[in-house]
């Protein structure tokens, strides 16, 4: 067969041409559905965090119930609330990419079936291979850590991977950022069960991850950074 | 419908679960196998996703075979393999988000798993779509069958139990048992432990089989 080099040309063209039609329209068709996955995993977090489990179905209802669209709230670093922006649609990677001073943090308040109001702050930095991301849940003294949930991209299974473990997470329940006034966060100890307790850090501490110190120090720097920004509004409504 | 399943067709279904298996007897595609095996969910939506693209692409390639420029056909191939492995890709995002997210790179990585190119170059370019349809599914299956053979011995051993799609995660192993001081293996969910378990059905496979051997 004849297959001179505008054949092969012509052939080349048309088919790539077909196969980019193919995929372009796929892809615009299955982008809303696909946006809503993601929306859907953001919300079913923030509420795991105050301990609300909710199933794909009901979370936007439950998300609505329990933080409302006037509990999601903006803020400034320097603790003031910012207007005019809505807090869920946030890209917490921009702003984390912006200098201090301009940052817009995003702070959910849920309200409780019991009326207690806990503040989640949304969290996002580095693990060994991939992002890290999780949120905290405080009492309204904003201070005591009510609940915790992280998530990962692609840490080691096992090992870091186990940042989304609920026995990982449970300690982070009842510590508290700060000591006397003073922000301190919380630290992840290396050295196995019991490591925080060993270095008689019980308050602000909690057991890193043994084969997974890159994922624990990536997690408690990001528990660092992204609670920093939020000290200011804690002193300013700190009870 | 006899000669769609004659005896030489269906031989294209069964000769690669057994004696042309594409992982254990012609090794290719061992890189995946290594890495979604952990949990016998992604295993199976992987095991799928594969042999879906696999036998399109072999029915495209069959089908384009006698217009494709011997020149360009690995990029031909490659084009086919590509848009069908973004298709599936793009679905899974759609309609199947938790598996997708532990899939993640690998789906995309079907892209270069040696499996499709083996087939598509050793098959569909030489023979007809019906039977490249059921080389692929044939392949596919023996892709799928080892898959999920060392996904089901390493989340036994490595979690302790079976993930199911649909089903969720079932606890095989009592509690009872880990009280009286049982743990989990937690080699078995590194993938150095996925190439064992190949290595053993390899190994089961030609002591059995003495024609694998080779001289």
């Amino acid at each position: 067969m004849k297959q001179t080099n505008t054949y092969i040309f012509i052939y080349a063209s048309v088919m790539v041409i077909i196969v980019a039609a193919i995929l372009s329209f796929t892809a615009e068709k299955l982008k809303p559905i696909q946006e809503n996955n993601v929306k859907i995993e953001k919300i079913q977090n923030i509420l795991s965090s105050v301990g609300i489990q909710s199933t794909k179905e009901n979370a936007e209802e439950m998300f609505n119930k329990y933080i409302p669209e006037s509990n999601r709230i903006v803020i400034g670093a320097d603790g003031n609330v910012k207007e005019g922006q809505a807090a869920f649609d946030i890209d917490l990677k921009k702003e984390l990419a912006k200098p201090e001073n301009q940052r817009s943090l995003p702070l959910f308040v849920a309200t409780l079936d019991n009326g207690e109001n806990k503040a989640i702050v949304p969290l996002l930095g580095k693990g060994l291979w991939g992002p890290i991301w999780g949120y905290l849940a405080f009492n309204d003294d904003y201070n005591t850590i009510f609940g915790a949930v992280f998530d990962h991209k692609g840490e080691t299974p096992g090992l870091g991977a186990d940042i989304n473990k609920e026995w990982f997470q449970k300690p982070f329940i009842g510590k508290t950022i700060f000591d006397g006034s003073q922000f301190v966060s919380i630290a992840v100890h290396k050295g196995g069960h019991g490591a925080a307790e060993r270095a008689g850090d019980t308050k602000h501490g909690v057991d890193a991850i043994s084969g997974g110190t890159i994922t624990s120090k990536g997690l408690q720097a990001m528990l660092k950074d992204c609670l920093g920004n939020y000290v200011n509004y804690f002193n300013n409504h700190k009870k | 419908m006899s000669e769609m399943f004659s005896k030489k067709n269906l031989k294209l279904i069964t000769n690669p679960l057994g004696e042309d298996n594409p992982i254990t007897v012609q090794v290719l595609g061992i890189c995946s196998a290594l890495a979604v095996t952990v949990k016998v969910e992604p295993a199976i939506v992987m095991a799928i996703s594969v042999t879906a693209v696999l036998a399109f692409a072999n029915v495209i390639i069959s089908l384009l075979r006698n217009t494709i420029p011997s020149r360009i056909r690995i990029i031909v191939q490659l084009v086919v393999i590509a848009a069908l492995v973004i298709l599936v890709d793009q679905i899974l995002k759609a309609y199947a988000y938790d598996v997708s997210k532990q899939l993640s790179v690998f789906v995309g990585l079907i892209i270069t798993n040696c499996i499709l190119m083996g087939r598509l170059e050793a098959f569909a370019l030489g023979n007809k779509p019906w039977p490249s349809f059921l080389d692929g599914i044939g392949n596919g299956s023996g892709y799928a069958l080892i898959l999920v053979i060392v996904a089901v011995t390493r989340e036994i051993f490595g979690s302790g139990s079976i993930t199911l799609p649909g089903f969720g995660e079932m606890k095989l192993i009592p509690q009872a048992f880990y009280d009286m001081g049982y743990s989990n293996n937690g080699l078995m969910i590194l993938p150095p432990m996925a190439l064992i378990v190949v290595g053993i059905i390899i190994w089961v496979q030609r002591a059995r089989n003495k024609e694998l051997i080779e001289s």
